[in-house]
């Protein structure tokens, strides 16, 4: 072995706070993308939500049947006319029977004497779309058509109450590990001889955000790009608002969860004793979750939630879409976010600063906060 | 040359350092000695900066540490860490970007390190599936891949096989050659007494003893000698101006006033024939560190 005797190569000063936290954010989204897991779950979530967009559009049409008929001359027109039918013209009403008996056809319309003129032929029953059809229907007034289905509602809740809370947990036990794993390899010894404390936590918080942004981000494209490729009624008819009101509100309110399980997760120094710790946070991801699935068509409700930091990512696109929020509001639902958020950061800095040393038992967060 | 003076710490109600000061001179090792619990690691801390004194202060060259000189100062701690399923040359890069080497130089520093030892055709692979003497040299590497202009390790030494040892000494002599001062601790005294220039003593979170190992075994030692002859030496006991330590036939150990008055004794010892050996004795390092920590 030979000294190091060429020129010093070393910097003559600390490296800039940003420049740190960039590198820190840079380990974390490679570690993440060279990660198999990691692009593996990706992949399902983005194949996940091509599949319920494709299956929106296309869906409704599996479940649509034809209803086979026996016709004979003189009824053939008269059912032709008729939607999602399938004729087949026979000689006779004797044929026609034989045909529905031996189950080759749904069902047969033969000349009949009642009111209709025409007379409905069934096996055990007969068939309701057919009859349905050829019944006279009374007159219907709509007083609001375009009314959002409320089956579709709820979905439409569910859709966003899912990827928040798949993106925070994910994301957010991502930034825990990583936490949690410096802590445990002692190497945030290492790293705190070199960096501040905060440098660290931002460049975690950065990564990681960085990373579910974008998987946000694909997530929309998917839906909105196959949504439109596939005609799709549901998405085209206004949800795009929606989604990017979730995608700026969640862009906030990932940061305020991150620094959540990055606090909770310096707190302690093994990994398995990560559920002491984060489950509290656990609890704050589910509860929009819930929340929604509740309420997906109630307004008042939902404009509680939208005022409520951790619910509004998901409760603002769903009052989007309902149309019962003034523009203002979905601005000071994100003002409340960004509020809540930098207070968080504040105070996880702290947690998380105070933390990272100590080891043994699990960190009390009055000792934390002390 | 780095200064710590009057450094006292706390945890909570426990005082755990008290009026610390010593100096690390620079192109010279210095051994930091004391038993489990004595102060080593929570002192290095503070001098990393990752802890905060309560009082007291470390100075560089006469004026307080400042954050740009702390960055280049290299660092092992007692618990080793680095990334466990991370390749080494990726962490190695990482660190000394962190340190502040732009991209190239670290990867080129990173590689050559890991040349250097003998990590070379491994340098891609993940901490976790090295042995664990490779993956103390990986951890040698880290505190060194930014070139630094100071180094500060806690036990480099356990837990290394004999060769390792050797390996680990080289680099740390390379280093305090280039003019750095060398900080590291370990309680293998036999190991500190080999290597180090300069020493400090702590016991219960006070120094003890500090300064070059010849100053503090001359401080710690009243000058002592060895006689054997081929008679019973029991006459020693009446020679002047010496005290007999340790008496055992022909064989005695014995503290003197002076040279003049051990060489009187040697004198007496040849007019009554027969002397096998006379020389000053050296008291070990152990010894001494046993009797100051006490």
């Amino acid at each position: 072995m030979t000294a190091p005797t060429a020129a010093h190569v070393h910097a003559a000063r600390r490296v800039p706070f940003w420049r740190a936290v960039g590198i820190v954010a840079q380990r974390e989204i490679m570690v993440n993308l060279r990660s198999k897991a990691y692009l593996i779950s990706a992949g399902i979530v983005l194949v996940g939500a091509l599949a319920a967009v494709i299956f929106s559009s296309i869906g409704p049409q599996l479940f649509q049947s034809t209803t086979t008929v026996a016709v004979v001359a003189e009824t053939e027109e008269l059912v032709d006319a008729l939607p999602d039918t399938e004729t087949t013209v026979v000689g006779s009403a004797e044929e026609a029977r034989d045909l529905v008996a031996s189950g080759d056809v749904d069902g047969a319309v033969l000349p009949g004497d009642g009111l209709s003129g025409v007379l409905v032929v069934g096996d055990r029953e007969a068939p309701g779309s057919l009859v349905e059809m050829l019944s006279i229907a009374p007159q219907v007034e709509l007083l609001d058509a375009t009314a959002p289905d409320p089956g579709i509602l709820y979905l439409i809740g569910l859709g966003f109450g899912i990827v928040f809370m798949m993106a925070s947990m994910s994301f957010g036990y991502g930034i825990a590990g990583s936490v949690v794993e410096e802590k445990q390899t002692r190497i945030v010894e290492i790293l705190l001889a070199t960096v501040p404390a905060r440098a660290l936590l931002a460049g975690k918080i950065i990564g990681n955000s960085l990373l579910a942004f974008v998987q946000i981000a694909l997530i929309a494209a998917v839906v909105l790009i196959g949504g439109a490729v596939t005609d799709n009624a549901v998405i085209l008819d206004g949800l795009g608002a929606p989604i990017a009101w979730f995608v700026a509100l969640f862009t906030v309110g990932f940061v305020l969860m991150a620094s959540l399980f990055a606090a909770a997760a310096a707190m302690v120094s093994r990994s398995e004793d990560l559920g002491s710790t984060t489950t509290p946070i656990m609890m704050l991801v589910m509860l929009p979750y819930v929340a929604i699935i509740l309420f997906s068509n109630n307004p008042l409700a939902l404009q509680i939630m939208s005022y409520i930091p951790f619910s509004a990512p998901v409760a603002v696109p769903m009052r989007a879409y309902l149309g019962t929020m003034e523009w203002w509001e979905g601005l000071l639902s994100f003002g409340i976010v960004l509020v809540a958020t930098a207070i968080v950061v504040t105070f996880a800095g702290r947690v998380y600063e105070r933390s990272l040393l100590r080891t043994g038992k699990p960190v009390k967060l009055s000792e934390a906060l002390r | 040359m780095i200064r710590l003076r009057g450094i006292d710490r706390s945890f909570g109600a426990t005082q755990v350092l008290h009026d610390v000061s010593f100096d690390i001179h620079p192109g010279r090792m210095t051994g930091f000695v004391g038993a489990n619990g004595a102060g080593k690691t929570t002192t290095m801390r503070i001098l990393l900066g990752v802890l905060d004194p309560s009082a007291g202060v470390v100075e560089v060259d006469g004026a307080p540490i400042t954050a740009d000189y702390r960055a280049r100062i290299g660092y092992m701690p007692e618990e080793r860490g680095l990334y466990p399923k991370m390749p080494i040359d990726d962490q190695l890069v990482y660190l000394a970007r962190l340190h502040g080497l732009d991209a190239t130089t670290a990867k080129r520093r990173a590689l050559d390190l890991l040349d250097r030892l003998g990590l070379g055709d491994r340098h891609h692979d993940s901490l976790e599936s090295l042995s664990l003497g490779n993956q103390q040299r990986a951890q040698i590497a880290a505190a060194l891949v930014h070139d630094p202009a100071a180094l500060v390790l806690d036990e480099p030494f356990s837990g290394l096989d004999p060769m390792a040892v050797e390996t680990t000494l080289e680099v740390l002599r390379d280093v305090a050659r280039t003019g750095a001062p060398v900080l590291f601790s370990s309680h293998q005294l036999d190991v500190v007494e080999r290597l180090c220039d300069e020493l400090v003593i702590i016991g219960d979170g006070r120094v003890r003893a500090a300064g070059t190992r010849e100053a503090i075994r001359a401080a710690h030692t009243r000058p002592e000698w060895r006689l054997v002859t081929t008679s019973d030496a029991g006459w020693v006991r009446d020679a002047a101006g010496v005290d007999v330590v340790d008496l055992a036939g022909g064989e005695v150990r014995f503290t003197a006033v002076d040279e003049a008055a051990a060489d009187r004794v040697l004198q007496l010892a040849v007019e009554r024939g027969g002397v096998r050996a006379f020389a000053p004795v050296h008291r070990p390092l152990t010894e001494i560190f046993q009797e100051v920590v006490r």
